[in-house]
């Protein structure tokens, strides 16, 4: 699914230069969740924003579902975001004078789908997340924990091979944390890859595999190797 | 896609209505000012009988001093007038599909009835032959012009304007009543219909915007009566002129003289024509200045004699630059605008939107904003419009018949808008495009 080899992208000013990812490698297989941990500055932001096609790279290779995105044009960058990828924001970033259905609505504009389409995938968005009888409020009417189910919705309406989830429960008090969770957790048992880029353990464990990420490095960068599948393994311990 | 942009502009003009309006009004005022002054503009330069530029010439013969041009800053133009004698010469020949000689004369009209209780009113009158209402296409509600034998004979026949129709008939069919001019009575033969050529294309003298005259009388009754001119009389030689016969034989130019030639080789038989009338008349003393005989055609003879006045001209500028004081406001405006909502498209482009998305998106909105604009400016413009024509309303200045918002001043209002749309809105609708959207959604 997403495949990094020596990745490096510098942020550059007049008077400093900052290596935020150097020989970054990581490999996520289909289906996978996986956490990215780390401390502060150590680069899962912009491990995410590469990943995610926000940010183009200095050197190495990425491959996003098959695709080399080196060199790709901004209009083909964007549709494969648009197609393959969903964001959710710590902040979730709502557009607040959109509503709910609306909001959920942008990704799909600009897949230019059909109108009964996208009120057939908006629907059925937010009846997953649980707020399907909240389409025509206002963002801000929501508390924390349903805007962020909403920027959930948005996210998973294209349904992306791929969703990108930076600190999604930081603004939120536990109980609404674990309930988005529960919502992303489900959301890969349906057969969506999740990068969850988090600060919090106790969520980290939650997903298959930790990586962590230490001065714009994987710690412990091991090529991906396929998961038995958990039946042969149960047939093979009988 | 179109109509999503649409729907997203008018949802962000609506989230700062007060920087909303505010641009509203720096796009109107611009385009208000430069619909006025293209308006006026286009009103003054036009060519009101622009289907017959290809067939209407007026005659201009450089009798004049040898000495001097007639026009010191113009040395190179003859005389816009001609001598009586020439007009007669020049507008006798068979050459010309039609040819009308004229001038302005005045009076005072008067009902020929006793019993009317209508007031005198003092007017204007072209004498003129037969030709001028056929030639300029003069449109008429009743009647219609005099034979070219009125001309001659010269029979009491006149062609009265609308106003004074209204004024002694009370707007009826008056052809075959008579009418009081001086001491003389004349049979209505026609009454136009509101005609209003804008600039006075064949009479230029004392005013190029002025109205049309009040009524219209065959060129004959000007021998007869011995006619005075109301309009330019220019002499230059010192010459005996103790009678009228003295007068219409003198070097001083005052009438005006049209041909319409309906193709180029009759424009090149007329062109031989004068050059050879002129050679002749050089047998007998007079046109000691080079060969200088024209025959020029309506937008030319525009030109050439400056209706449109350079200050006009400067005054076009000045709109534009104004405009364009406006639309970089509006610039930096909308700038400040689409970087207050840079997290939103940062959020639009990690939800997929391409930069040219994002692009026409923002073009769309500041295009919605300049169509706003131009609409309030056309409202403005009629305003101001309106203003300048209750200046002119008094006077017998044609100036308010150029002062319409008119399909031209529609067309160049949509015109300035889509201008300003691209002016106002490229750069910053290019430089947004261009943010890195993970910087904003962060924040």
């Amino acid at each position: 699914m997403l495949a990094m080899r020596h990745i490096s992208k510098v942020f550059r000013t007049e008077l400093i230069e900052t290596h935020a990812l150097r020989d970054f490698s990581l490999d996520v297989a289909s289906g996978e969740f996986v956490a990215v941990t780390g401390p502060s500055g150590s680069g899962k932001t912009t491990f995410l924003n590469v990943a995610g096609l926000l940010e183009t790279f200095d050197t190495g290779r990425y491959e996003l579902d098959g695709v080399d995105v080196n060199g790709l044009s901004d209009d083909t960058r964007s549709r494969l975001r648009n197609e393959k990828i969903g964001f959710i924001f710590q902040s979730f970033n709502l557009i607040p004078d959109l509503d709910i259905f609306d909001n959920v609505d942008v990704p799909l504009r600009y897949r230019r789908m059909k109108t009964a389409e996208r009120k057939e995938r908006i629907e059925s968005a937010l009846d997953i997340v649980g707020l399907s009888s909240r389409a025509h409020h206002m963002p801000s009417q929501l508390s924390g924990g349903q805007q962020q189910r909403v920027a959930i919705a948005r996210a998973i309406a294209g349904d992306p091979k791929f969703l990108l989830a930076d600190e999604p429960t930081g603004n939120l008090d536990s109980l609404m944390a674990r309930q988005v969770m529960d919502l992303l957790e489900q959301i890969n048992e349906m057969g969506t890859t999740i990068v969850l880029v988090t600060h919090d353990p106790e969520l980290a464990r939650r997903a298959h595999r930790n990586v962590q990420v230490i001065d714009g490095q994987v710690s412990d960068y091991k090529p991906y190797e396929p998961r038995e599948p958990q039946v042969m393994a149960s047939a093979a311990m009988a | 896609m179109f109509g999503y942009y649409v729907k997203l502009a008018l949802r962000s003009l609506r989230r700062n209505p007060g920087i909303s309006a505010l641009m509203v009004m720096a796009i109107a005022l611009g385009i208000a000012v430069c619909v006025m002054t293209l308006t006026v503009y286009h009103g003054m330069s036009s060519n009101p009988i622009w289907w017959k530029n290809d067939r209407l010439y007026a005659i201009t013969l450089d009798s004049w001093d040898a000495e001097e041009p007639a026009n010191e800053e113009r040395p190179e133009l003859p005389p816009p007038q001609l001598t009586y004698r020439d007009a007669e010469a020049v507008t006798s020949t068979a050459i010309a599909a039609r040819s009308v000689r004229m001038m302005r004369t005045g009076g005072v009209l008067s009902s020929a009835e006793a019993a009317s209780d209508v007031l005198p009113e003092r007017a204007l009158l072209r004498v003129t032959t037969a030709g001028f209402f056929g030639m300029f296409d003069v449109p008429f509600a009743h009647g219609g012009g005099w034979q070219a034998a009125a001309d001659t004979g010269p029979e009491p026949v006149i062609v009265l304007s609308k106003a004074m129709n209204e004024h002694f008939f009370a707007g009826a069919n008056s052809v075959g009543r008579t009418l009081r001019w001086n001491d003389r009575e004349f049979r209505v033969v026609g009454v136009l219909e509101d005609w209003h050529p804008s600039p006075k294309f064949y009479d230029l003298n004392n005013g190029s915007f002025d109205d049309p005259e009040d009524a219209y009388v065959p060129f004959g009754w000007l021998p007869a009566l011995e006619l005075d001119s109301v309009g330019n009389t220019n002499c230059w030689k010192p010459e005996q002129r103790e009678s009228y016969l003295d007068f219409l034989n003198s070097e001083c130019v005052w009438v005006q003289a049209w041909v319409e030639l309906p193709d180029a080789a009759t424009r090149v038989r007329m062109q031989e024509y004068l050059d050879g009338y002129v050679n002749e008349q050089r047998s007998s003393g007079r046109f000691a200045r080079p060969d200088n005989n024209r025959l020029t055609p309506v937008d030319q003879w525009l030109a050439d004699n400056d209706v449109v006045r350079n200050d006009n001209r400067m005054l076009v500028a000045m709109a534009f630059a104004f405009l364009s004081v406006c639309l970089i406001n509006t610039v930096g405006l909308l700038l400040a605008k689409f970087l207050g909502g840079a997290t939103i498209t940062g959020i639009r482009r990690a939800l997929g939107a391409s930069r040219r998305q994002i692009f026409l998106q923002l073009l769309t909105e500041a295009g919605m904003l300049a169509a706003v604009g131009a609409t309030a400016g056309l409202v403005l413009a009629s305003l101001g419009l309106l203003g300048l024509r209750a200046m002119y309303a008094t006077g017998s200045s044609g100036f308010r018949t150029v002062m319409y918002i008119d399909v031209w001043s529609v067309a160049m209002a949509v015109a300035l808008a889509v201008v300003s749309a691209l002016a106002a809105g490229l750069y910053p609708a290019w430089r947004v495009g261009r943010l890195a959207p993970a910087v904003y959604l962060k924040s």
